[in-house]
């Protein structure tokens, strides 16, 4: 019988439909529901919220898809129901009213009853059937059916009746939802994950450290992919959350807008524009180096810019940051109250890593800030070890990317420990690491801040001095000579000196130009008396040559005019060559 | 078996079907749940008729409720197993389950017989 009904529940499967449950995060984790049509089973030990889930499977389901649901509860009465749900802002009397929820209380007395002879559970059949039809019910939920176990005697009797159940609620096209108290060792103490094999959800309360964590996993969904983890979630005023948290994978976009840190001078170290919106920012220190400082002038500049910042603070108060970081000239208080900043504080103690995940998520869908601040990540040391905390970060910081959220995350390094090495190991997680150091020389203790990394930004590899003054964080260039990085009084000193010697370079410059001045004018009366002098031997060299000129012509016409009168009968070139003429001349002569 | 359904319906259109004396000092007040006029239903009725003249002639009523009928009735008294016996009076209110075969039982259930 189970064989042939199992096969044929299987062969319908192709093209199975789901039915929304509308609790957040389930629907995406089984993408997209509760197998449409048909019984899925609830299991889980006390306490671990099968009720709830029940519950909030029918009242969404009518609030939201307008879907009318039937609630047969065989524990509670169905004022009791309707008193616990409405602390989670259910409104169940309402929807009985507008007739979209029938809460149908069976009960049944073991020792009011006696057993006789043959009998079936059609008054069971008849009850819900006739609930279904007067509502026009669309969704059904059993609610702890294995009540029926202990109510009658004969269990042959219920299960044959049960396997009928679920058949005849196929046959009427609802979709159940049936909680079963987890057994020993078995998922159900009855077995009736046998009957109900098409989609099983165990719900578990796990106390680890002395903090309890809810967790949901879907142990069988057939014909459909589905996530197979253990998701945690958290039941708050707002009902059931399950929070679809384990990977997301390495998809997210990556803009190339920057965002201003808050602070001029880092954003000039960061390539003049700060980081990269949708980026994670590390910034580690040892105690009391200003991380939380540098997280306060972020949400300012972003505050600042109209955008909206969600604080997460586990050490402080909202009240005490908003206190210290008025003494250095940040004003928060004035954004929290136009909603553009919010605070979220709580000790990491009160819940276990993976509920405060959940809480980090919930408040950010429902706040949707464009930065988030959680200050510090190494409290949740406190609740769980390191390959835990690192797991949650991971998963927070892909949620926030791919929600293109700019995160900015402190952390606390002990002064013992080597200051690169972020406690809680998530520095390859992150783009841009920040790193305030304190660093103690000459009797005191300065502030230096570095960029350890900033991945996709040309950045600065100089230690600042980081300094917290009235308005603010202020950078300062640190000077590094051959004793290492200078900083508070030996700056100034290296300062002092600094500006001494620069005063020497000045004067030293000075005397050197007029030193200039003067040669220049030195060699320019040099120049022009050697002019004088060049001038003067020139006269005199070119009257001598005048002279000798006239010597020449006044020779040559008396050798001429001797030539005629010893009556030489030489022919006489008087004119032409003068050099032939005057050594003729010479050789006669 | 023939001549039950007539009866029986007869049963369920009227809401009870009154039996014997009403100046008893004694009055078994009993209600009779089925579903439908299925073989079970008319077992159990004739079954539960056999005792009372047997045991209680005279002191006891009956009413048989047809849930198909009247679903909503189901309610008041709990039922969810058919065919469902509810002694309403004497009080404390006793539910007895089952077609009423087993004839000991119904006595101890119904209080006639000492457990």
């Amino acid at each position: 019988m189970t064989k042939t009904n199992r096969r044929n529940r299987s062969n319908n499967v192709a093209g199975l439909q789901k039915e929304r449950t509308g609790i957040p995060g389930f629907d995406e984790i089984t993408g997209g529901g509760v197998p449409a049509g048909r019984p899925s089973l609830v299991c889980g030990s006390a306490g671990a919220g099968k009720t709830l889930f029940a519950m909030e499977f029918l009242v969404r389901g009518s609030l939201l898809y307008d879907e009318p649901g039937v609630f047969v509860s065989f524990e509670e009465t169905g004022e009791e129901l309707a008193t616990n749900v409405a602390s989670l802002g259910f409104d169940v009397k309402q929807l009985i009213a507008d007739k979209k929820l029938i809460l149908e209380y069976v009960f049944i007395e073991r020792s009011e009853i006696e057993e006789t002879g043959e009998y079936d559970l059609e008054g069971l059949f008849l009850r819900l059937g006739y609930a279904i039809d007067q509502i026009g019910a669309k969704r059904v939920v059993l609610d702890t059916l294995e009540a029926l176990f202990s109510a009658l005697p004969n269990e042959a009797i219920i299960r044959a009746e049960l396997r009928r159940l679920f058949r005849w609620l196929k046959e009427k096209g609802v979709t159940a939802v049936i909680t079963c108290e987890r057994g020993e060792g078995t998922l159900t103490r009855y077995g009736l994950e046998e009957y109900v094999a098409d989609c099983v959800i165990l719900l578990d309360n796990r106390v680890q450290n002395q903090i309890s964590t809810r967790r949901m996993r879907i142990i069988k969904y057939r014909g459909t992919s589905h996530g197979t983890n253990e998701y945690p979630f958290i039941i708050d005023e707002n009902g059931f959350n399950v929070l679809p948290i384990t990977s997301l994978g390495l998809n997210h976009k990556a803009p190339t807008e920057r965002i201003s840190t808050g602070v001029e001078r880092l954003d000039r170290m960061l390539g003049g524009e700060g980081f990269y919106r949708a980026s994670s920012i590390l910034v580690s220190g040892t105690a009391g180096t200003g991380k939380s400082t540098i997280a306060a002038h972020f949400v300012d500049a972003a505050c600042r810019r109209g955008e909206r910042a969600l604080f997460f603070a586990f050490e402080e108060s909202q009240d005490q940051i908003i206190r210290n970081m008025r003494s250095i000239g940040i004003d928060l208080e004035k954004y929290v109250k136009p909603g553009f900043l919010q605070f979220k504080n709580a000790r990491p103690s009160n819940f276990g890593l993976e509920v405060h995940l959940a809480l980090i998520h919930k408040t950010i869908a429902e706040y949707e800030p464009s930065i988030v601040v959680v200050d510090p990540v190494t409290n949740f040391l406190a609740v769980g070890d390191q390959i835990d905390t690192k797991s949650m970060l991971t998963r927070l910081i892909d949620f926030l990317k791919t929600h293109q959220i700019t995160a900015m995350f402190t952390s606390l390094t002990g002064s013992t420990t080597e200051v690169e090495d972020s406690e809680v190991g998530v520095s390859s997680l992150m783009d841009t690491w920040l790193l305030v150091k304190n660093i103690e020389s000459n009797g005191e203790r300065n502030r230096g801040l570095y960029i350890l990394k900033a991945r996709g930004i040309g950045h600065s590899n100089q230690v600042r001095e980081f300094m917290l003054t009235e308005h603010g964080i202020e950078l300062i260039d640190a000077y590094v000579g051959t004793d290492g990085v200078l900083m508070g009084s030996a700056r100034s000193a290296q300062a002092a000196r600094e500006k001494a010697a620069m005063l020497d370079r000045e004067q030293m410059r000075q005397h050197k130009q007029r030193e200039l001045q003067r040669k220049q004018a030195l060699y320019e009366a040099q120049l022009v008396a050697l002019r004088g002098q060049y001038e003067t031997q020139r006269d005199a060299i070119l009257r001598e040559i005048e002279e000798d000129q006239r010597r020449e012509s006044v020779a040559a016409t008396q050798r001429v005019e001797m030539a005629r009168l010893r009556h030489a009968d030489m022919k006489v070139e008087v004119e032409g060559n003068g050099a032939r003429k005057s050594r003729k001349g010479t050789a006669e002569r | 078996m023939t001549s039950t359904p007539s009866k029986r319906s007869r049963a369920s259109k009227n809401g009870h079907v009154k039996q014997g004396d009403s100046g008893s000092l004694r009055r078994w007040n009993l209600r009779l749940y089925v579903a439908g006029q299925t073989p079970r239903s008319i077992t159990a009725f004739q079954n539960l008729k056999n005792i009372c003249e047997e045991y209680l002639k005279g002191q006891y009523h009956i009413e048989v409720v047809d849930l198909m009928e009247n679903p909503t009735l189901a309610r008041g008294d709990q039922i969810l197993a058919v065919p469902t016996l509810v002694r309403k009076l004497p009080q404390p209110i006793r539910k007895i389950i089952g077609d009423l075969s087993d004839t000991e039982r119904v006595l101890v259930g119904l209080d006639i017989q000492p457990r």
